[in-house]
């Protein structure tokens, strides 16, 4: 694998430590008894990849429901653009630009791919209820400038050819792509990425790690995914979780050696058996 | 060939369903005017099922919600007519859209309430709503005539609309004609603003909201706002079922809309296909015609009246379990799955 000290020199922007797009301060998380966050800080910056790694149950998904709105942070604040975010629903933050892939697929089952892409743009559309009650030309010509967009982010991710398919019909590493496409449809400005890789074999991993990292030129990305090749050669920073705290924080290349992050996966191991 | 037939049909949303309701609209035309009395009484019958059963394919096929309580909704759009129609200065299609816009108030208030449950809940709070509103018409009975319920005006032809009638069929424009034209004539309208729904940004996103909740809030969906927008559009169509009832049966009253009338809507659309309005037509058909269709049957086959009459519901059980088992989506699924291998079989013809 080849060392990402590259990802420093192709953004020489990242060099100049610009302000952050996004950023969490001291989140916390409780669930019961459970400290599924404690205390996580972390700042995306604009153009960036950022990943965020740590074994199973340290708290990435919960990191990303507080990102949109799905779990209140008990204590902490997030930032966007330098202002702090009130504690605002999904549906807004979805609103402003940040979108996100699940874990799962999260697809719609009994619509198509073309029609779930054309969910993910929805929020550029023009015409309310009335329009589309009596069909209006205003809503048909909104209907088209969806399915554009869709068409554009089937294109980028290469599901063009089974737009008219369910998503039920197709290989999973397909629908993987349907579901990145319906967050690309939403043209983000903050896309959260949740283990985009899992299932993939090793060429369709690679795809995705030039997919991703041809995004930075539109967006800030933060990415969480348990294939360690991945991750090193597409993030331009890490920070690493482990029982909802961070362990450690930087480039690729000190992260992977740090010894708390060693001691998190081989703790992970020796839990394991 | 397909693409032949693709480009006779018209771009516009619009053009296409209207084009449909001409469609419609003709063969309602030839049938009414083919058929018996009788058989008019039965299709205005139809017909408001047929409204009420397009509104709930809406909101249960489409956005994943049920209702026990649409014959409640239906029952709010019929005393909303049979008092407007009381004095006879009220116009009966002003009194039709009166019915619509009171139900659809109604409908924000239980939609409000119903976004907020799910599966057994939901289905438990409408089916209150079945049970409790007919109680209304007991418990006000200075306004609303209790049991007896409140007799309706039906409206009488104007002169301009016999004419019309007796220019284009040479034939004698009936009572029963002239409500199952009411009746058809709003359906088609019902089904025309249905259609242009389903098919655009709202019949999406209401599939979407049914199918994953969380990915449809991450995509920026209001969900709370959508079901209850399905709600009071599946509730519109309902009170205007209501009004077209009380003017075809010329009374609204309690025993008019129990829970029977709520399930045999959801039955209706089930056997007809969840989320399809031909479908909802179809269920709407066989809920008119079947018991009667029985019910001879079993008389030319012996049964005595009563015997042949309780033979009907029992068909009716039949054909849904059959349905549910053989064919869960419906008929209209079952067509669509026809349809497809026929396609297949045909190859590249
Ligand atoms: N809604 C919830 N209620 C209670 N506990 C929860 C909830 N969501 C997550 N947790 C718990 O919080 C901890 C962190 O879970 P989370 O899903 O964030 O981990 P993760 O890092 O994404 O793990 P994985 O790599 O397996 O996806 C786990 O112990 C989990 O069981
Ligand atoms: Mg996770």
């Amino acid at each position: 694998m080849t060392l990402p000290e590259a990802s420093e020199t192709r953004f020489p922007s990242a060099r100049s430590d610009p302000a952050p797009l996004f950023a969490a301060d001291g989140v916390t998380v409780r669930f019961g008894g459970l400290t599924a966050l404690d205390d996580v800080s972390l700042a995306a910056r604009p153009h960036e990849v950022h990943g965020v790694i740590g074994p199973n149950g340290a708290g990435k998904t919960t990191f990303f429901n507080v990102c949109c709105g799905f779990v209140r942070p008990d204590t902490g604040t997030l930032w966007w653009r330098g202002e702090p975010l009130p504690g605002l629903r999904p549906a807004q933050l979805a609103g402003m630009g940040i979108a996100r892939t699940l874990q799962g697929l999260g697809l719609f089952a009994g619509l198509t791919v073309a029609e779930n892409v054309m969910v993910g743009a929805d929020r550029f559309r023009r015409t309310g209820f009335a329009s589309a009650l009596f069909a209006l030309p205003r809503a048909g010509a909104d209907e088209r400038r969806l399915r554009e967009r869709a068409d554009a982010a089937m294109r980028e991710v290469g599901v063009e050819d089974v737009a008219a398919r369910h998503p039920g019909s197709l290989p999973y590493p397909v629908r993987k792509r349907v579901a990145l496409a319906r967050a690309l449809a939403a043209d983000p400005e903050l896309l959260l990425l949740d283990e985009p890789a899992s299932g993939l074999g090793a060429g369709e991993m690679a795809e995705l790690g030039e997919l991703v990292r041809g995004l930075t030129a539109r967006m800030t990305v933060i990415l969480v995914d348990h294939h360690m090749d991945l991750v090193m050669s597409v993030c331009d920073r890490i920070t690493v979780l482990d029982f909802g705290r961070v362990v450690a924080e930087g480039a690729p290349a000190q992260v992977r050696d740090d010894p708390a992050v060693i001691d998190a996966y081989l703790g992970e191991e020796a839990r394991h058996g | 060939m397909r693409a032949v037939l693709r480009r006779l049909v018209p771009r516009s949303l619009l053009l296409r369903n209207l084009l449909g309701v001409v469609a419609g609209l003709v063969v309602v035309v030839l049938v009414l005017e083919t058929t018996s009395p009788f058989r008019n009484s039965q299709f205005a019958t139809m017909s408001y099922y047929a409204i009420a059963a397009a509104g709930l394919t809406v909101l249960t096929g489409l956005n994943g919600q049920i209702s026990l309580g649409h014959g409640a909704l239906m029952a709010v759009g019929a005393y909303t007519t049979a008092l407007l129609l009381q004095g006879g200065s009220v116009p009966f299609p002003l009194a039709m859209l009166a019915a619509a816009v009171v139900t659809a108030l109604v409908g924000v208030v239980v939609g409000a309430a119903a976004a907020r449950l799910h599966g057994p809940y939901l289905a438990g709070a409408t089916l209150a709503l079945a049970v409790g509103v007919p109680g209304l018409a007991i418990y006000f009975d200075g306004l609303l005539g209790g049991e007896q319920g409140l007799s309706v005006r039906s409206p009488r032809p104007p002169g301009w609309f016999a004419d019309a009638h007796y220019f284009l069929t040479a034939g004698e424009l009936g009572g029963a004609k002239y409500l199952a034209y009411i009746g058809w004539i709003t359906l088609l309208v019902v089904v025309l603003l249905l259609a242009n729904l389903m098919a655009g940004r709202y019949g999406r996103v209401w599939r979407a909201v049914r199918d994953d909740e969380v990915a449809a809030e991450l995509a920026g969906m209001r969900l709370g706002g959508l079901r209850i927008l399905a709600f009071v559009v599946s509730a519109a169509c309902a009170g205007l079922a209501g009004a077209v009832l009380a003017m075809v049966v010329r009374l609204a009253a309690p025993s008019g809309f129990t829970i029977v009338l709520s399930l045999s809507l959801l039955t209706a659309v089930v056997v007809g296909g969840l989320g399809s309005i031909p479908g909802a037509l179809l269920g709407s058909a066989l809920l008119v015609f079947l018991p009667p269709a029985v019910t001879n049957l079993g008389t030319g086959a012996g049964l005595t009246g009563v015997q042949a009459a309780q033979l009907a519901p029992f068909v009716y059980g039949v054909v849904l379990v059959v349905v549910m088992l053989l064919a869960p989506g419906g008929v209209m699924g079952l067509l669509r799955r026809l349809w497809r291998r026929g396609i297949n079989q045909g190859g590249s013809t």
